[in-house]
């Protein structure tokens, strides 16, 4: 596309967002409300300046070199929204086990606090994960050069500004309270717009590739882009009150809105914290390791079959419920043949590492990976365990539930994060390697010594609770009161928030190394990495 | 369309994805909008007054949803600790639904009645002052911020443009309506049960006759949670699963 049409459409864009943050600041009525207003408009006026800038300068001349600048800003994003989401959560655990800090104060309580964790780690840390490694793959794989010199930014801005409004809403009590959903309709629009743009994107840089065929990462990164976008829309719907409030009504009543609701929530699991991941492994696996990838049949298979049986299995958060049971076994069923892809997956990436184990025990970055593709298995063998409708009864509404969720979290997304991280970043800055390989096999240890008490605390506290709470004496009545399964928590949740220090210690350890790794000397020979072959300017 | 040849066309392979994960959604969600007994016929289901759509709001905002399910299960450990199953009608209303994920604190689908207002005031403000050992946070802030009415006859509309059947009448007297119901001493009260009928309840929630408070608001939502729908005239058959 020519490129000062390409700059027009963007500054339109970009008008459009910084409209609605005048019309927010200038209708709003609550402060914080105005004051995210303050910060759209503020962010989007900056952003347009910039644009109207590029637009009256002389035609720059484009490198012929990968675009890495803007990777090298969602590493930093991703570690930074790291730390803050693990702070968080440990904030959350301790509050659990000593309910007295809460604070009681309207911003500070659990209730509010919460979804500040679920989006900071999830769309702040995952989130830049993905797009710092889905834009330095697609440039590897496809041999060019990201497709636009503008685009790029603005995605990553806009993305990291609809997670700063999000995270900041909450506090303020700005929720539709919709898990892993909870932006209100603004945010969700700049991501809506901010998304749009990431397609066009990561399909323009496809369609200059050197190379015939899309490779398999790419599959699933847009897998993760093209799905998302579509969850996000339709989940999101809603009906705002007015300019005047952050307030909507989400679209959909009662159960439909329950069965949109998990149908999105189970597939942001599936697709931004699984396929986008797979995406990363399927890239970054193979090249750390210098294997190629076990079998190409498999992840054709593997991803297929993600890719179609996942948007069905959301029900199986609603066992039991109001839902009609036909969905429920529908649920159940297909989560129950997930499971099949997915170990396809983890033995394709196991047996990638056939021939070099011995990297395993010397590299603490393969170890990050290994190790995470072991708790992947862990996890979706779980997951399938746990939507069989009668095991569902046991573990649905308590910890282990919890338990499920951060097996997956902290073993595989934010395992293999730190291993990619760990390859990604000498790379990116042109470092011999990481500052300090001792400090990566601390991080290592922490992080697994965290995972495991975290997972072994939750699944004991789960079960504990579910029993506790099915329990009857001789005469049929329940043997404990509900009070008494929440005194039972109180170890528990103890052990919980240890693992989740210790785990939060690791990533600190983890951003050190990583600042020391950037501050460090650069490497001295630039080793021959193959460079976009396209002419990258029409 | 062969994996070869959607391998070598970037478009064509992200249409091919839409289409396939598109097909569980399609299947699966919307049937519900058109299958007549997804949600059964509950006489005594109305939509929320004012008040309690207030109520329901801070809910929301505060994020109560975290540790806490407004869904009884049909299982017999769930009935026999919450009462009826939740039937899909009793949550028809809900822009959005409050069924929750997680039960750090007890389900309240049907804690409507189960103690007086006094109890969830103090309750609230200071739950281990009532319950040792308990876990949840305190929200005495509620009793001192003075409710937004304001916002009421647009939220009223906004939820009508989704489907909610509110009348002009409703949305009109919206606000007021709100005060009404709070107000123990309201002339008007019959207006406000003849537009939401009798199984509205009137009273000051919060103890402080003066001023119409968050606090209010909460307490009325809590107090209707379950009541609505009469159980004892359900048909058997048709909410059986
Ligand atoms: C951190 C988790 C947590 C949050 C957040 C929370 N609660 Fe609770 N809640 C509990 C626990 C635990 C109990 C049981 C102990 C007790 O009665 O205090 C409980 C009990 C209750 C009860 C009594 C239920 C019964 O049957 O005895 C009500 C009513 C209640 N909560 C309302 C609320 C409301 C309203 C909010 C939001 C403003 C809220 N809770 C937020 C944990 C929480
Ligand atoms: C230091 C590490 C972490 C700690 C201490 C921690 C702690 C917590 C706590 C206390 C909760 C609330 C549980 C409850 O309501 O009872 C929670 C929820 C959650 N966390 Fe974490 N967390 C950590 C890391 C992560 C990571 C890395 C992710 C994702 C990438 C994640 C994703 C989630 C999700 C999705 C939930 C909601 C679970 C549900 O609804 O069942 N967490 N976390």
């Amino acid at each position: 596309m020519n490129r000062s049409i390409e700059i027009l459409i963007e500054l339109v864009a970009v008008l459009i967002v910084m409209g609605l943050g005048i019309a927010i600041l200038g209708w709003g009525r609550d402060t914080g409300y105005v004051l995210q207003g303050w910060l759209i408009a503020g962010v989007a006026g900056w952003g347009a300046m910039w644009l109207i800038n590029r637009l009256n300068a002389p035609t720059p001349k484009i490198p012929l070199q990968y675009k890495d600048e803007v990777t090298k800003w969602a590493v930093l994003a991703c570690f930074g929204w790291g730390v803050l989401g693990f702070t968080f959560g440990g904030l959350l655990a301790w509050q659990l086990a000593i309910p007295a800090l809460n604070g009681d104060m309207a911003w500070s309580n659990f209730g509010r606090i919460r979804p500040i964790h679920t989006t900071a780690v999830i769309f702040g840390f995952g989130g830049n994960a993905l797009l710092a490694t889905s834009y330095y793959v697609v440039q590897r794989t496809s041999r060019a050069r990201l497709a636009s010199e503008t685009l790029p930014w603005l995605v990553l801005i806009g993305y990291n500004l609809f997670v700063l409004l999000s995270v900041t809403g909450y506090p303020l009590g700005i929720t539709q309270s919709k898990e892993y959903a909870e932006p209100e309709w603004y945010a969700d629009l700049i991501l809506l717009i901010t998304w749009v743009g990431y397609l066009w994107l990561y399909l323009a840089t496809l369609a200059r590739r050197a190379e015939p065929h899309i490779y398999v990462a790419n599959w699933y990164y847009l897998g993760f882009i093209v799905v998302i976008a579509m969850l996000h829309t339709v989940n999101n719907l809603a009906v705002p009150v007015s300019f005047a409030y952050a307030k909507s009504y989400p679209l959909f009543p009662g159960v439909q809105d329950a069965m949109a609701q998990w149908w999105y929530g189970h597939n942001a699991v599936g697709f931004l914290l699984t396929a986008g991941f797979l995406g990363m492994m399927y890239y970054f696996l193979p090249k750390a390791a210098g294997r190629p990838i076990y079998s190409y049949r498999m992840s054709i298979l593997g991803f297929w079959g993600i890719t179609f049986l996942y948007l069905w299995a959301g029900s199986h958060h609603l066992h039991y419920t109001a839902l009609p049971d036909w969905v429920q076994y529908l649920g159940m069923t297909m989560s129950i043949i997930l499971l099949v892809p997915s170990w396809g997956t983890v033995f394709n990436g196991l047996l990638t590492l056939n021939g070099a184990w011995d990297k395993v025990r010397t590299d603490p970055a393969i170890r990050f990976i290994m190790v995470a593709i072991l708790f992947y298995g862990l996890t979706t063998f779980e997951g399938s365990f746990l939507a069989i409708r009668p095991v569902n009864t046991l573990s649905h509404y308590t910890d282990w539930t919890v338990g499920h969720v951060h097996a997956g979290a902290l073993g595989w997304v934010a395992f293999i994060t730190f291993g990619v991280m760990y390859k990604l970043v000498p790379w990116l800055w042109q470092r011999e390697g990481t500052y300090s390989l001792r400090l990566e096999a601390w991080h290592f240890w922490l992080a697994l010594t965290g995972a495991v008490i975290y997972v072994g605390a939750m699944w004991n506290s789960g079960i504990t609770q579910s029993l506790m709470w099915q329990t009857y004496d001789a005469s049929g009545a329940f043997t404990y009161s509900f009070m008494e399964s929440v005194d039972a928590m109180r170890p528990y949740y103890t052990a919980r928030a240890i693992g989740g220090l210790l785990y939060l210690l690791g990533a600190l350890v983890g951003a050190f190394n990583i600042y020391m790794t950037i501050n460090g000397p650069r490497r001295s020979a630039r080793p021959a990495e193959a460079g976009p072959l396209m002419q990258p300017a029409e | 369309m062969n994996q070869a040849r959607l391998e070598r066309n970037g478009i064509a392979f992200a249409c091919m994805i839409l289409f396939v994960a598109s097909l569980g959604g399609i299947f699966e969600i919307a049937p519900l909008f058109t299958i007549e007994n997804t949600v059964e016929k509950a006489p005594g289901m109305r939509p929320y007054t004012p008040l309690e759509l207030a109520g329901r709001d801070i809910y929301v905002r505060e994020g109560c949803y975290a540790c806490h399910s407004q869904m009884i299960r049909t299982l017999r450990s769930d009935v026999e600790r919450y009462g009826h199953f939740s039937l899909a009608a009793e949550s028809m209303y809900d822009h959005p639904h409050q069924w929750g994920s997680k039960r750090t604190g007890p389900d309240l689908a049907r804690i409507g009645g189960k103690y007086s207002d006094a109890w969830h005031v103090a309750h609230l403000k200071s739950p281990r002052a009532l319950v040792q050992g308990s876990v949840m946070p305190g929200y005495g802030f509620l009793a001192e911020n003075r409710l937004d009415t304001q916002s009421l006859a647009p939220a009223l509309t906004a939820l009508s443009r989704a489907g909610v059947p509110y009348s002009d009448a409703q949305i009109a007297h919206a606000e007021q309506d709100a005060v009404y119901q709070a107000d123990p001493d309201a002339l008007n009260e019959d207006e406000l049960i003849e537009r939401y009928g009798d199984n509205v309840q009137v009273r000051d929630f919060d103890g402080n006759p003066g001023r119409v408070t968050e606090m209010d608001a909460l307490v009325a939502y809590l107090q209707m949670l379950g009541t609505l729908v009469e159980l004892e005239a359900l048909n058997p058959e048709e909410i059986a699963r």
